[in-house]
């Protein structure tokens, strides 16, 4: 057990156990707080595995724009906050295929990639914009487009019906 | 130097628990915040394996970052769909949304 | 010029059609399409005359083939030599004069134009069975005539009698079309072939045995006795003068019925093949000539009278015939000479009935005086037929006298003398009863219109001139055109002429002492039970209608038709109701089985689908639920197995 692999660890215990809380909260404010541990965690995880922009772009856009819309949407549409469960009927049915999809993951995954390790090189930034810009200037193009598609979709759908 | 079983295993939590919280909540925006749980899952999975590969392209890193962006348009349409939901109906549960059932 | 020949059938035959469906638009309603047809043939047939006068060898066939089965050919064509040229000429001649004629007959009579279809339709059926080379075309021909015949001896079928007439006509040559048949059907069997030419040559080559040449030919006769009238066939002739009296004249005297005497010509080396045919020919030849003399005598109709002398003359042209080769020009220049005058005497009677408005002698007299015209052709008819020179009849009737004679056919000879005087007898009877003496009917007669008495002339013109053509003393011309192998020439005997001269003066005197001078009471009835067998046609009409009608009539019929009631109908009604049920059980099946699968598998659906419904919750949840259940399989099944 490597140091990396040690933080690594401790991350990844605080980001299950954000993810597991958030899944069954009873209150949908605190889901959406755990939602913002896990998040975090992830990034922290992402600075572990050396891929800096990519951390710093998931606290940006994730845990800064989407948690926030997240809560906004949840004021929004009076999110219940007390008596009204949060759970549906088929509970016990959603946790046996959660976990027959983690039971499979698991075992294909570590039965494929036993022993193999991840070498930490540090990546710049500077990589990513080089390569964002020459070999993947294609999709992202495309998907800045969607963005623009996205934002107006969304103002679009928001606004009040002119009567 | 990091066992890559590990960190798979952790992505296939995430996940795991994205699929139980968009089974079996009722509320839209917790099945929403559920599929971020997923997104997430699937990120990690991307960059760890980009980090492994030790990819010169820097694929998965990149891939990741095009999930982001796509997973904040998505937040952003959803969200305007379920308050279009919650103007129509009054509610935000998903199971009372059953029009098509027969 | 010959090789269309063909057409003088055809355009009469076209004619038929054009009057009877276009004749009433003709301002001559039907009779200048026949007239102009009928000139058209007879030019026709003249050009084939002129040809067979310039080279009395003269043969032509031409013929197309219908079909062929395997071994048999039937075939539409024409045969033309000497013997069918004459038969043209004396049918389109004839034909002619009796249409112009029946433009005044027939004027104000009802059917006008119909009228004119059918004789151009019997015009051209006639010249079909002249011109057939095989003989299935001869045999439509027949038939086709004796359809015409019905047809026109029933123009007035307002009358009864008239329908009867032509029924009775039509069912007695049908009698004798019966043996006609099998005649037939035994010749093609046994030549190979229908064709005339071909069954000819067969016989000369002696391919056929005698046994059956006889009883072919007396088949074929079979149909000549209907169709030519002769015992016992004879019956219908008379009481086909129900018809108007042009028919009776163009049908009855000049064509149709000689027909009989035609076939005889054509087959003639089938009927010379056998001594025994030709034995029974002569016979049934001779009974005729002299029953029908006799029943001739006692007539008071007119048109009876000549009826009766038909049968008689056509029994003088078969007896010819049946003389051997020697008599077969002289049977066939009888029948060319016989047309002539026998349709001028019937025309000439018909001018008369129209004056008179009867057809009785008793209701004539003195008709001389009224009608000259008439009554000169008419004395110049009976002359001829009387057989007194240089007339006509003379040549031709004393031909056969003479040939009887040589081949010492005696009895058949004295038949034949002996009707010569009869025949004077009853024809001076006749025109003293018509002609001379007192008018004893009604109102004025006057002479007839120019289109009646046009064709009268120049028949009677005809029987003047045509006897000179056989005569052998001016070189007997005819025996050239018409003529068969094995016959020779016989010189001109003047001893017999001035015995057939003899006899038939002695007719007339008689005739004149009886009839010169009215009385009350006809001098014939004086030879009581002789003439009560006469008068009664010697009782063979009831004897027919007892021994043969009758007994079809009545119990046959009866059974016939119990028999398609119960036995045939029945079968039909069978099948009928099998039909029902089976319709019955298949329409069960439909319903039950086939509609109640196709059913059940619908009720299947619905309730399969009742039951899927549910998976239909509307809750997205659920779907997911599923969804992430199989894709979990999927992974199991994939990376497992």
């Amino acid at each position: 057990m490597t140091t990396p692999e040690l933080v690594f660890s401790v991350l990844a215990l605080i980001g299950a156990g954000g993810a597991v809380l958030l899944v069954t909260a009873k209150n949908v404010v605190h889901a959406a707080l755990y939602l913002v541990v896990t998040l975090a965690a992830v990034a922290a995880v992402y600075l572990v595995l050396t891929s800096e922009f990519v951390a710093w772009t998931q606290v940006l856009i994730y845990v800064g724009a989407i948690v926030v819309l997240l809560l906004f949407s949840l004021m929004l549409t009076r999110a219940p906050i007390g008596r009204e469960a949060l759970d549906n009927q088929q509970r016990g049915i959603a946790a046996l295929v959660g976990a027959a999809i983690l039971g499979g993951l698991a075992y294909l995954l570590n039965d494929a990639f036993r022993g193999a390790r991840i070498e930490l090189e540090p990546t710049f930034t500077a990589d990513v914009g080089e390569q964002m810009f020459s070999t993947y200037v294609l999709p992202f193009e495309v998907v800045s487009f969607l963005l623009l598609a996205a934002l107006i979709g969304a103002i679009v759908l928001a606004r009040k019906e002119d009567a | 130097m990091i066992r890559l079983p590990l960190v798979l295993l952790f992505s296939a939590f995430l996940f795991s628990a994205g699929v139980y919280g968009v089974l079996a909540r009722r509320n839209a925006v917790l099945v929403l915040m559920s599929i971020e749980l997923m997104l997430n899952a699937v990120n990690v999975n991307l960059v760890a394996f980009s980090r492994y590969l030790k990819d010169v392209a820097l694929g998965g890193e990149i891939f990741a970052l095009f999930v982001i962006t796509v997973a904040a348009a998505e937040v952003g349409i959803g969200l305007a769909i379920v308050i279009l939901i919650y103007r129509n109906r009054e509610t935000v549960n998903v199971d009372e949304v059953n029009l098509l059932r027969w | 010029m010959v090789d269309q020949a063909w057409l003088i059938p055809v355009v009469p035959l076209v004619a038929f059609f054009v009057i009877a469906f276009f004749g009433k638009r003709f301002p001559g309603r039907g009779a200048d399409v026949g007239i102009f047809a009928t000139a058209i043939s007879f030019l026709l047939s003249a050009t084939v005359a002129w040809r067979v006068i310039q080279d009395g060898t003269f043969h032509h066939e031409a013929s197309l083939t219908w079909f062929e089965l395997s071994s048999f050919e039937l075939e539409l064509g024409m045969r033309i030599d000497g013997l069918a040229a004459m038969m043209f000429v004396v049918v389109t001649t004839v034909s002619l004069l009796v249409q112009i004629y029946s433009t005044s007959y027939m004027a104000h009579e009802p059917r006008y134009t119909w009228y004119f279809a059918a004789l151009n339709l019997f015009t051209g059926s006639m010249l079909t069975l002249v011109i057939a080379n095989n003989l299935l075309q001869l045999l439509v021909g027949w038939e086709l005539v004796g359809i015409c015949s019905y047809l026109l001896i029933g123009h007035f079928w307002e009358d009864k009698l008239n329908q009867d007439a032509a029924v009775k006509a039509f069912v007695t040559t049908k009698t004798g079309d019966v043996p006609f048949l099998f005649g037939i059907f035994a010749l093609i069997a046994a030549a190979g072939t229908a064709n005339i030419g071909g069954i000819t040559e067969a016989v000369e080559q002696g391919e056929l045995g005698t046994g059956i040449l006889t009883v072919a030919a007396i088949l074929l006769f079979g149909g000549a006795i209907g169709k030519s009238a002769q015992f016992p066939l004879h019956v219908w002739l008379p009481d086909a003068m129900a018809g108007p009296t042009p028919v009776s004249a163009l049908i009855h005297a000049a064509t149709m019925v000689v027909a009989g005497v035609y076939l005889v010509g054509r087959m003639f080396t089938v009927f010379v093949a056998s001594d025994q045919a030709l034995l029974v020919v002569s016979t049934i030849a001779g009974i005729t000539m002299l029953i029908a003399a006799l029943l001739a005598v006692v007539q008071d109709d007119i048109k009876r009278v000549l009826a009766y002398s038909t049968v008689s003359q056509l029994a003088y042209m078969v007896a010819g015939l049946s003389l051997g080769p020697a008599g077969f020009t002289p049977g066939l220049f009888h029948l060319f000479t016989h047309a002539f005058f026998k349709a001028l005497l019937f025309l000439g009677a018909g001018a008369v009935i129209h004056a008179v408005h009867s057809n009785n002698m008793s209701s004539m007299g003195g008709l001389r005086r009224f009608m000259p015209t008439t009554f000169w052709t008419f004395l110049i008819g009976s002359a001829a037929l009387s057989g007194i020179p240089p007339l006509a009849g003379f040549w031709s009737k004393d031909e056969i006298i003479t040939t009887a004679f040589r081949e010492e056919h005696f009895v058949l000879w004295g038949a034949a003398f002996l009707t010569a005087i009869l025949t004077a007898f009853y024809m001076t009877r006749a025109v003293l009863l018509t002609f001379f003496g007192q008018y004893r009917g009604h109102g004025e007669p006057h002479e007839a219109p120019r289109a009646m008495t046009g064709p009268l002339v120049v028949l009677a013109g005809l029987s003047v001139v045509v006897g000179f053509l056989g005569a052998p003393p001016f070189g007997a011309v005819f025996a050239d055109w018409v003529h068969i192998e094995g016959a020779h020439h016989q010189p001109f005997s003047y001893g017999f002429a001035a015995v057939s001269i003899v006899g038939a003066l002695a007719g007339i005197l008689v005739g004149y002492r009886l009839y010169a001078r009215w009385k009350e009471r006809d001098p014939v009835t004086r030879l009581g039970p002789v003439y009560a067998l006469l008068d009664n046609k010697y009782f063979l009409d009831e004897a027919y209608l007892w021994g043969i009608v009758r007994p079809i009539q009545y119990p046959v019929a009866r059974a016939v038709n119990w028999t398609n009631r119960y036995l045939l109908d029945g079968m039909v009604h069978l099948t009928a109701a099998t039909m029902r049920l089976l319709g019955r059980g298949t329409a069960a099946v439909d319903t039950k089985v086939v509609d109640g699968a196709v059913n059940r598998v619908a009720i299947g659906a619905g309730f399969t689908g009742g039951l899927l419904r549910y998976v239909q919750s509307g809750n997205v949840q659920r779907y997911a639920v599923l969804l992430f259940a199989g894709v979990v399989i999927l992974t199991v099944i994939f990376t497992r197995v």
